[in-house]
């Protein structure tokens, strides 16, 4: 283990109106890791997501990337990552093809599928066309996550990825991660769902008002 | 590395432009919004005030004018909120470009769906209130460049109040300021072609103020955005 690891997080704290959240958050991913981050409602697990995607500030603590302050590496991490929140950021006015074809845009490294194809994997075909509004919530997030099979990215940060997804969905998207996996990319990944993945770890974060008590 | 690196910052401007566009053409019933209510006051102004032509000309650059500041002002409120609200802005603030681009590519879909329309249709108002015709060209100049203005101040503004719940009346105290500088040269370059006087000068201090505005305000509105974005 000479190389430093893919991401690493040290001793991370944030405060939200000087109330703390959490704070002393540590463990490094490397590349084929999969980490669930785990907590209840409200701990922080969004949080946590958003400050590795570096739009939110830490309070102390620091975030590397291969052996590399996040501030000094901006732009190759930023290249290198795929962070797919709460919302899926699905414009209801946009066809799916559409929506997609602007996400992919828009980001980082993306490989050679095509827009329509990544739709078809995911089980959109005969819905590239028509407006978001049209399609459900599931639909939604599944036009997100079709950027998964485009993207480059090594590092894929998930919040609540399986949020209104059917159970084919799911079994889907496990598989995709587990592909990723496979080829040497990290998943980072905050969900309340038991995974039936290989080589899963958890991180159960602690609200510090929690751990007071 | 270095074309590489310049190629995705072009994508970054020329996507969020692209998609702005597409959705302001799906929405084109409230996008048009400015458009209408620019118009609508422009024919009640000679009903309300006088249909003479001599009162008219008077006053007829300064009241397009205002109406197409207030008309930018009232669409300005949207050009953050719903992409805030669907998470797309947190996608652009993550996105390996520099922020400013993608930025610009929104401000520039704003005033081709606001700022232009309104420079397009002045000279149908400058007709209802009577303008000479020697103020058309210089209204239409003036119009281009000013609104542009306005759309990258307000941008300024919009990123500002964004995760407000209601910044409407905010962003306009906020921008309000800015916006007095334009309007005074825009009226400026169409009173001093009525009369008479070279109207190039107060012309070329709001090229002046777009190209401030273009090099600062995106600048600016990438600053505000990762502020108020984070909350």
């Amino acid at each position: 283990m000479s190389q430093a690891p893919l991401l690493s997080v040290e001793n991370l704290a944030f405060e939200r109106d000087d109330c703390g959240l959490f704070s002393g958050v540590n463990f490094s991913v490397a590349g084929g890791d999969l980490l669930q981050i785990e907590g209840a409602n409200g701990s922080g697990k969004t949080t946590l997501l958003r400050l590795l995607t570096g739009s939110l500030q830490p309070s102390a603590g620091d975030i590397f990337y291969l052996g590399q302050s996040l501030s000094k590496c901006r732009y190759g991490y930023l290249s290198d990552m795929l962070y797919i929140g709460h919302q899926p950021a699905v414009k209801l006015n946009l066809s799916a093809e559409e929506n997609l074809r602007w996400m992919v845009a828009s980001s980082a490294q993306s490989n050679s599928l095509s827009v329509k194809d990544a739709l078809t994997q995911v089980g959109l075909a005969g819905y590239t066309d028509m407006p978001c509004y049209a399609l459900s919530a599931g639909q939604h997030r599944r036009v997100a996550l079709a950027r998964l099979l485009i993207s480059e990215a090594r590092l894929w940060y998930l919040d609540e990825p399986f949020t209104s997804i059917d159970k084919q969905g799911v079994i889907f998207l496990q598989s995709c991660l587990q592909q990723h996996v496979a080829k040497g990319g990290a998943v980072i990944l905050s969900t309340h769902q038991d995974l039936a993945l290989t080589g899963l770890r958890k991180y159960k974060l602690l609200s510090s008002v929690e751990s007071l008590t | 590395m270095a074309s590489q690196a310049s190629r995705k910052m072009d994508s970054g401007f020329a996507a969020w432009l692209r998609r702005d566009l597409l959705l302001a053409y799906r929405r084109s019933g409230e996008v048009a919004s400015p458009v209408i209510f620019f118009i609508m006051v422009s024919t009640l102004i000679p009903l309300g005030l006088t249909p003479e032509a001599a009162q008219l000309e008077k006053v007829a650059a300064g009241m397009i004018w205002v109406m197409a500041l207030l008309a930018t002002l009232l669409s300005m409120d949207g050009l953050f909120t719903s992409d805030y609200q669907d998470g797309s802005l947190e996608q652009m603030l993550i996105t390996p470009q520099l922020l400013p681009l993608p930025l610009l590519g929104k401000i520039a879909a704003h005033w081709l769906t606001t700022g232009l329309p309104l420079t397009l249709v002045s000279p149908l108002l400058g007709l209802m209130m009577s303008l000479p015709s020697v103020g058309y060209l210089p209204l239409v100049c003036s119009l281009a460049l000013g609104t542009a203005c306005l759309s990258l101040v307000g941008a300024v503004g919009a990123a500002l109040t964004v995760s407000l719940r209601k910044g409407g009346l905010l962003l306009s105290l906020l921008v309000m300021p800015l916006y007095m500088p334009v309007i005074i040269f825009g009226t400026a370059t169409v009173s001093y072609a009525v009369d008479g006087l070279n109207w190039l000068p107060p012309l070329a201090i709001l090229g002046a103020m777009f190209a401030a505005s273009v090099a600062l305000c995106p600048l600016a509105a990438a600053g505000a955005l990762r502020v108020t974005a984070s909350n």
